[in-house]
């Protein structure tokens, strides 16, 4: 084929020709509150299924905000309400009759911080699967080796699985917290900040994980460091002072984003 | 566009520095080929000695641009439109480097025409006309590059079509003269090889356009038709 042929985006050609695009998370005019400050205005947007999508913008833009609107985490701060659509599925989990621990079984949450609990490691990862399965001590032993083997976590600690997780070090840690947010098997998984305060090292391997992880799980990963939106995302959400300013295929935004807020934020002309 | 300032200082007086170098660059090779094309009309051979011997200084300017532009990818790692300007620099120093070596080569078979040759030279004005055409474009083009500037670079596209023609109709003269005094063979084809050295000029200057285009509006028009360009280009003047 000539370059002369190919279609102007070929990226977003590529990405959608290898995997169809299938939304599983929507905001339609979506906006959030805390209290009576409006955080979160009119957002509409598409998470896509088995892709990572990553939200940048500068700090109180209201990533982490939005990130925590998708397993209703503010439902723990009454004074917190969000309006509009945000559909899980089709399904609007706004909805007051949705059940919260089930839909957090479905949306798993990673912090900033590595927070393992204060328990042995092999306890870390049962500890959420036993609230929502009953499973026999072999189907449970398969599952911990499972999620840890899936958070390339496995052959470091398959030897000390009796351990506290407080011994590992930060970069296990946070592996230790991912593999606890997926072996209750969840859909999507929400990632804020999860290699802030590690080390290159320990950053690069949760990178890979997260590449890796993407073909089972939705991804949204909210992050400060714009490269590592630009090597790991499929999509990039650009967002300033609660607005959702651009999104679109990741390659697109790092090379030629259409706005030119975008444009002056990732290449470092803002404030 | 460049408007507004980095966060960095440091990061906008990186890029300020590699865009003026890459200026200055092309002001000494717009100077050699001018100098080049002088030195052959005006039969002197000191001149022509000067534009082979200051090649070097054209290649210098090459690898120090390449070389600051890896430095600041490794250091910054620019998005958007700086790591286009990167790239597009990189690409931009190449094209100005063969312009450089066409100049030398021109410079080079004048000294041994002259030696032996002391009679009429073919086509000698007509070589003037389309090296003040050549030298002309890569102005237009590095006036482009200083600002940024798509559509002017757009019309650099067009313009290299006239150099082309130009070197086609200076083909067909020196066949004939070839056919008409067979004396002339040797002769015409050094005529030929400069008229040739001075095509490729404004092919550079065309590839250098395409960068600008690409750096200021982030669209590859690199191998597209003619005819495809020339849209692109319309519609780059209705957004301006």
């Amino acid at each position: 084929m000539q370059p002369s042929d190919l279609p102007q985006d070929v990226t977003e050609a590529n990405l959608q020709a290898s995997a169809p695009l299938t939304t599983q998370i929507s905001f339609n005019n979506f906006n959030f509150y805390y209290g009576k400050y409006h955080a979160l205005k009119d957002i509409n947007l598409d998470i896509y299924h088995s892709h990572v999508t990553a939200f940048i913008g500068p700090s109180g833009c209201g990533k982490s905000t939005l990130l925590r609107t998708m397993n209703r985490m503010y439902d723990l701060y009454p004074e917190q309400r969000a309006d509009g659509n945000l559909l899980l599925d089709g399904e609007n989990i706004l909805d007051k009759q949705i059940d919260i621990n089930q839909l957090r079984a479905r949306v798993g949450m990673v912090f900033q911080k590595p927070t393992p609990f204060p328990m042995a490691i092999y306890d870390n990862i049962a500890f959420g699967v036993n609230l929502q399965e009953r499973l026999s001590r072999s189907e449970m032993d398969d599952r911990v080796e499972w999620a840890l083997r899936k958070a390339a976590l496995w052959d470091e600690v398959k030897g000390i699985l009796k351990q506290s997780g407080m011994s590992l070090s930060g970069g296990q840690q946070q592996r230790l917290c991912i593999a606890r947010g997926i072996a209750v098997k969840p859909e999507v998984l929400l990632l804020d900040e999860p290699t802030s305060a590690l080390d290159p090292i320990s950053t690069m391997r949760i990178e890979e994980l997260i590449s890796e992880l993407k073909q089972d799980f939705t991804i949204v990963i909210v992050t400060h460091n714009m490269q590592q939106a630009a090597r790991i995302s499929d999509f990039t959400a650009y967002m300033y002072l609660g607005e959702l300013i651009e999104f679109g295929v990741t390659d697109q935004i790092f090379i030629k984003p259409q706005k030119k807020a975008t444009e002056d934020y990732i290449t470092g002309r803002f404030g | 566009m460049l408007t507004n300032d980095h966060s960095s200082k440091q990061y906008d007086q990186e890029l300020e520095e590699i865009r003026t170098r890459v200026l200055q660059m092309g002001g000494l090779v717009e100077q050699q080929i001018h100098n080049a094309i002088t030195a052959l009309v005006d039969r002197d051979y000191e001149g022509m000695t000067r534009v082979d011997k200051d090649d070097y200084r054209v290649n210098a300017h090459e690898v120090g641009i390449d070389g600051t532009c890896a430095l600041i990818i490794a250091r910054r790692q620019p998005t958007a439109v700086d790591l286009r300007m990167l790239m597009g620099i990189s690409k931009i120093v190449t094209d100005l480097e063969r312009c450089g070596d066409m100049a030398a080569h021109i410079a080079r078979k004048s000294m041994l025409i002259f030696p032996q040759n002391v009679g009429r030279i073919p086509c000698i004005a007509d070589i003037r006309e389309i090296g003040g055409l050549a030298v002309g474009l890569l102005r237009t083009a590095l006036n482009a590059f200083a600002r940024q500037d798509a559509v002017a670079a757009a019309s650099i596209v067009r313009e290299d079509l006239e150099i082309d023609h130009k070197f086609q109709a200076i083909t067909r003269q020196l066949i004939t003269f070839m056919m008409e005094d067979p004396r002339l063979i040797s002769i015409s084809f050094d005529v030929l090889f400069m008229a040739k050295a001075i095509e490729r000029i404004g092919d550079h200057s065309k590839n250098i356009a395409e960068q600008i285009i690409y750096i200021a509006r982030g669209t590859d028009v690199r191998h597209v038709s003619f005819d495809q360009l020339e849209r692109e280009a319309k519609r780059m003047d209705e957004d301006q």
